[in-house]
């Protein structure tokens, strides 16, 4: 068990809050999620200092939709520096499996221990320096990934919360009220739920056709006593901004600025929507 | 006679003894006797002492099990979301379309069970017999076995770690009284860990007969993907081919196609050619796929029109095909 004093403790004295995103279901948006919340508290205030985290280490994404694909990490004498998505600003931090690979298309084929060890490590290698905010991208499911970051951040427990990503439809919501119950049984509070991908404005009419249905969220969120923190619908936009904000890097070339992403993130419909949804994330906190 | 290790009493994997408090987190959980609401629990001694089992002794019976079972397919993707289930479900009530082939489906995704759902068997329990686990029944010829099966309630998570979910597929596959199969084709959760280690380790001897890959069309899904291909490359398993899934959005109002999820690097016909593999198919966007999954009804047969639902077919006439069936 974790002691007060481990290093994972010692690591995150310096991080005020914790914010894990959740999904039981796959590829319903937690890490299109996360990036927009770390995006959104990023901007919401001159001064705020956000951290990003992905422990989704068979998939990450993370690097992708901050553009940051084909950046390294780097060892400095006080552990590993995360990689700055804001450029010489330093106040967005991030930090993912995917910086640690060589080439894109490896994969990355790991058991749970192994799993386990590298979530410590990032948990207490990673040079965050002071952040006020934390926010943790997690792969799918409730299994060794979860496991582990709840027991390695149990000393800062009373700093965590969780957000649950959910898409309208019944396979998802069933996987979605799983990962409620784990939340419960592993004492973690939740801030509320998102639904997301609930609709689809269509190019060429403007109306709003249910791709995916919607109103499940809402529904779940009152039946289980859940703050409902709103919905997103589709947003093609979105979709290609975190598929190709990349900036080509190359390994050790000229660090080029990504800020790129924090301002065409901001003229998305999404980002608009999502304002909404980061008020009421800071009213729980 | 075939031979097989006595059948154990199907687990219940939640098991919450009569004096647990609420929120005790099941006995064969990894958290029994770890987790907050363990403090104070009359068991927790007992609870927390549980350790994971070694290596498995099963292999002999696995391969002794699978030798009735023809065909063996595994549905992988490395993203999640992307539509497994959907198609694997699909491919299910393809093969049983023809009621002299016997098939099975096998759910290893332990945390999110999805197929007792998408085949409206998501009410049904797994009973043990002198044979071994029964599976549950969508028809004669089609059986199905899930962690779902085996939850109290759909609410309910089952929150281990590798070595328990590696323990319950290496029963799926020996405990099973799947009988005489043509075809078993395994649901995958994303990723590459402990259950596609797993699954396969546990039928290298026996054989898997190829994998069916599914995608999405845009790269933040395809980059996931060209990792499970590298996967299945390091792991020596082969590639049937890729489907592209999602590939545009068909309005039943109009019938235009937008595209929902761009394929802003080539999609998978890119990824495929890249990779060197075949694309099988790409499968449109179709809200009435999503609905019959929630419903449990096959859309093949509810909406034998679709473009979606030609789609499907001509992937699976193709995956026959290349199997040589
Ligand atoms: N509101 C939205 N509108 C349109 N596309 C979206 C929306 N939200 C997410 N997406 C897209 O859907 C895909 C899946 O999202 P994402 O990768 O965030 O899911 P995930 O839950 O992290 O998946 P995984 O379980 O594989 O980690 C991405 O391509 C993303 O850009
Ligand atoms: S110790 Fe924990 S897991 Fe064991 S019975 Fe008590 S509450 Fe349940
Ligand atoms: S029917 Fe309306 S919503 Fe559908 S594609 Fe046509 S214009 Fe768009
Ligand atoms: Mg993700």
């Amino acid at each position: 068990m974790a002691h007060l004093d481990s290093p994972v403790a010692r690591r995150l004295q310096s991080v005020k809050n914790i914010i894990i995103v959740l999904s039981g279901k796959g590829g319903v948006g937690k890490s299109s999620v996360s990036t927009q919340l770390a995006l959104n508290l990023y901007a919401s205030s001159p001064t705020a200092k956000v951290g990003i985290l992905d422990v989704d280490l068979t998939g990450p994404s993370i690097p992708r939709m901050l553009g940051l694909d084909g950046h390294g990490v780097h060892q400095s004498s006080d552990g590993w520096v995360p990689v700055y998505a804001d450029g010489s600003d330093a106040r967005l931090a991030c930090m993912s499996v995917g910086f640690l690979l060589k080439k894109k298309g490896d994969s990355v084929v790991w058991r749970g221990p192994k799993k386990n060890g590298m979530i410590r490590q990032f948990l207490s290698d990673v040079r965050w320096g002071d952040l006020d905010y934390l926010v943790i991208d997690t792969p799918p499911g409730t299994s060794d990934e979860h496991l582990s970051l709840l027991e390695h951040m149990a000393p800062v427990h009373s700093r965590l919360s969780a957000v649950i990503v959910t898409t309208p439809q019944a396979v998802a919501l069933m996987d979605a009220m799983k990962c409620l119950s784990f939340t419960r049984a592993v004492n973690l509070p939740v801030l509320g739920l998102i639904e997301n991908m609930s609709g689809y404005v269509c190019p060429c009419c403007g109306e709003v056709s249910n791709v995916f249905s919607t109103g499940g969220g809402a529904e779940m969120a009152r039946k289980e006593g859940l703050r409902f923190l709103g919905s997103l619908p589709v947003d093609t936009e979105l979709v290609t901004l975190l598929d190709a904000a990349q900036v080509e890097t190359e390994e050790e070339g000229p660090e080029k600025d990504g800020r790129g992403i924090v301002q065409r993130y901001g003229s998305t419909s999404s980002a608009t929507l999502f304002k909404g949804i980061l008020e009421k994330i800071l009213e729980e906190r | 006679m075939i031979a097989v290790q006595p059948p154990a009493e199907a687990p219940n994997p939640l098991s919450i003894p009569a004096n647990a408090p609420e929120h005790c987190p099941g006995t064969e959980s990894e958290l029994a006797g770890k987790s907050d609401a363990c403090n104070g629990c009359a068991n927790q001694e007992i609870c927390a002492s549980n350790t994971p089992k070694g290596p498995d002794p099963s292999l002999p019976f696995i391969t002794e099990r699978m030798n009735s079972v023809k065909r063996k397919i595994l549905v992988l993707s490395g993203k999640g979301g992307v539509g497994k289930s959907t198609f694997t479900a699909q491919l299910g009530w393809a093969f049983a379309a023809d009621d002299r082939t016997q098939v099975g489906i096998m759910d290893v995704d332990i945390c999110g069970p999805s197929i007792p759902t998408i085949l409206g068997i998501a009410n049904e329990q797994v009973h043990a017999s002198s044979s071994g686990w029964s599976p549950v029944f969508v028809q004669d010829n089609f059986a199905v076995m899930s962690v779902g099966f085996m939850l109290p309630t759909s609410r309910d998570a089952v929150m281990w770690r590798g070595p328990k979910k590696n323990g319950l597929i290496s029963q799926f596959l020996k405990d099973v009284d799947w009988g005489d199969l043509d075809y078993l084709v395994v649901d995958t959760p994303p990723g590459t860990s402990d259950e596609h280690l797993s699954i396969v380790q546990y039928l290298k001897e026996s054989g898997i007969d190829g994998a069916v890959v599914i995608t999405t069309p845009q790269e933040v899904a395809i980059q996931d993907v060209r990792r499970e291909i590298d996967f299945c490359r390091k792991v020596g398993i082969r590639v049937l081919g890729l489907v592209e899934n999602m590939s545009g959005f068909v309005c039943p109002g109009c019938k235009t196609e937008s595209q929902i999820f761009k394929p802003s690097t080539g999609g998978a016909k890119q990824l495929a050619q890249d990779m060197g593999i075949e694309l099988l198919g790409a499968v449109p966007l179709d809200p009435r796929i999503g609905k019959s999954a929630d419903y449990g009804v096959s859309f093949l047969d509810e909406y034998p029109d679709s473009p979606a639902t030609t789609a499907y077919l001509d992937i699976i006439d193709r995956i026959k095909e290349i199997l040589g069936d």
